[in-house]
């Protein structure tokens, strides 16, 4: 009897507020990262009205009860909710920190992660992924990653540079493994 | 990957990802199947916010300007539960609409119909004790758009609740009872079951109305839930 899902459409721009939730941890915070990337469609094209949400635990694998004032988080502290609209070339960026090891349903030890869903025209429902973090040992273990096989290594972000990059594929060849949760 | 960790029912109410009426999912659907995640801390918690962040005002859409925008002012109320019918407390609830002439304030959209200096269609609020949100507002006009000759949308409001845990994260659409345009809308036709569009649509409710002043509108929303919640046991 639950409430069916609808899909965002193009015109949330100006009404969701993202400021400032597109950097997690202010620039320049030890060990913060940049996560950058492309959202794509199933032509390839990017995707430029896409919406993505990324919640994750803290450096301490830690998730906070409570925030006493989300949006404007900054002063406050990690939150582990960031929130970034895509722009016209479909790019997106996140500044964050690693998470800590969070355990799995039956107490087995995840690798670092975050859960990143993706809302945009088009979707009638978002779409949720995992970005695992490379040069991890912990990502060999993982449980999620070692039951997807070979597809396991779309789901850790590549190193370019400093920053760290995860394209979505929403369709097509190289489509992203999207989660049921 | 285990079933009994999975938190969506069987059944689900949400529409498929591809519909080729709206054809917007053709080239944004997923084709291959969804991967089963068990259910860990990630999933069964999600973004609180405090009280400090949301203002009182930001619930009421008419008066975030100088002057009242124009339309059919309603107040537009109901709970956020949980799939067992239990409230969801302290969850943010964010809208956003097309103003009475079925128009965004939004660089993209280019329907020939005026925007109201008067009115932005956003608004936010966070859910009361008993789950309640109440916002007051004006009823969006219906407006078209491309998707096939004569695309109309019928009126409504888009709805984004957070709920307890990423299980629960909802985005979707309030529509209006007895709306001429569902028999032609593929976006309210993408959901299978009649039962479930239905409980998109809100009702006309004189309790909720405010007389001489405001038509009321009550729609509830129920978010799934999540079967296990380990560390509380």
């Amino acid at each position: 009897m639950t409430t069916p899902s609808q899909t965002i459409g193009p015109f949330f721009g100006y009404a969701l507020p993202a400021d400032g939730l597109p950097d997690l941890v202010p620039a320049g915070t030890p060990g913060a990262v940049v996560l950058t990337g492309t959202v794509r469609d199933g032509a390839g094209a990017p995707v430029p009205d896409a919406l993505l949400e990324v919640w994750q635990a803290d450096a301490g694998g830690r998730f906070a009860d409570a925030f006493e004032d989300l949006d404007r988080a900054q002063p406050a502290g990690f939150t582990g909710f960031g929130r970034c609209p895509t722009d016209p070339d479909g790019r997106f960026r996140f500044v964050t920190v690693k998470p800590g090891a969070v355990p799995g349903s039956d107490g087995v030890p995840q690798a670092p992660h975050l859960d990143l869903v993706v809302f945009a025209r088009g979707l009638l429902k978002p779409v949720v992924t995992r970005v695992y973090f490379p040069a991890e040992a912990a990502n060999t273990t993982d449980p999620v990653l070692a039951a997807l096989g070979d597809r396991a290594a779309g789901l850790v972000a590549r190193e370019d540079g400093r920053d760290l990059v995860f394209d979505v594929h929403l369709s097509g060849d190289d489509e992203t493994v999207f989660f049921e949760l | 990957m285990t079933s009994s960790t999975s938190a969506r029912p069987t059944g689900s109410a949400d529409p498929p990802y591809l519909f080729p009426g709206y054809g917007s999912t053709v080239l944004r659907a997923p084709a291959r199947p969804l991967v089963r995640l068990p259910l860990s801390r990630t999933e069964l918690t999600s973004p609180v916010y405090g009280h400090s962040s949301v203002e009182a005002g930001e619930a009421d859409l008419t008066t975030r300007h100088s002057g009242e925008p124009l339309g059919e002012r309603i107040v537009v109320t109901g709970r956020v539960l949980d799939s067992d019918s239990r409230p969801v407390r302290n969850t943010l609830v964010e809208v956003w609409q097309a103003n009475a002439a079925g128009r965004y304030p939004h660089a993209a959209d280019q329907h020939p119909a005026p925007l109201d200096p008067n009115f932005t269609g956003a608004g936010r609020c966070l859910t009361d004790d008993e789950g309640r949100y109440r916002f007051v507002t004006v009823k969006p006009g219906a407006y078209p758009w491309g998707n096939h000759h004569n695309a109309w949308r019928p009126a409504h409001l888009h709805f984004s609740v957070f709920g307890p845990g990423l299980t629960s994260r909802l985005i979707t659409q309030m529509y209006f009872p007895g709306d001429p345009l569902f028999a032609f809308d593929p976006i309210y036709q993408s959901i299978p079951d009649q039962a479930a569009r239905d409980r998109l649509v809100s009702r006309l409710d004189l309790d909720v109305t405010t007389p001489q002043w405001a038509l009321g509108y009550q729609w509830d929303i129920v978010l799934r839930g999540s079967r296990q919640t380990p560390w509380e046991s």
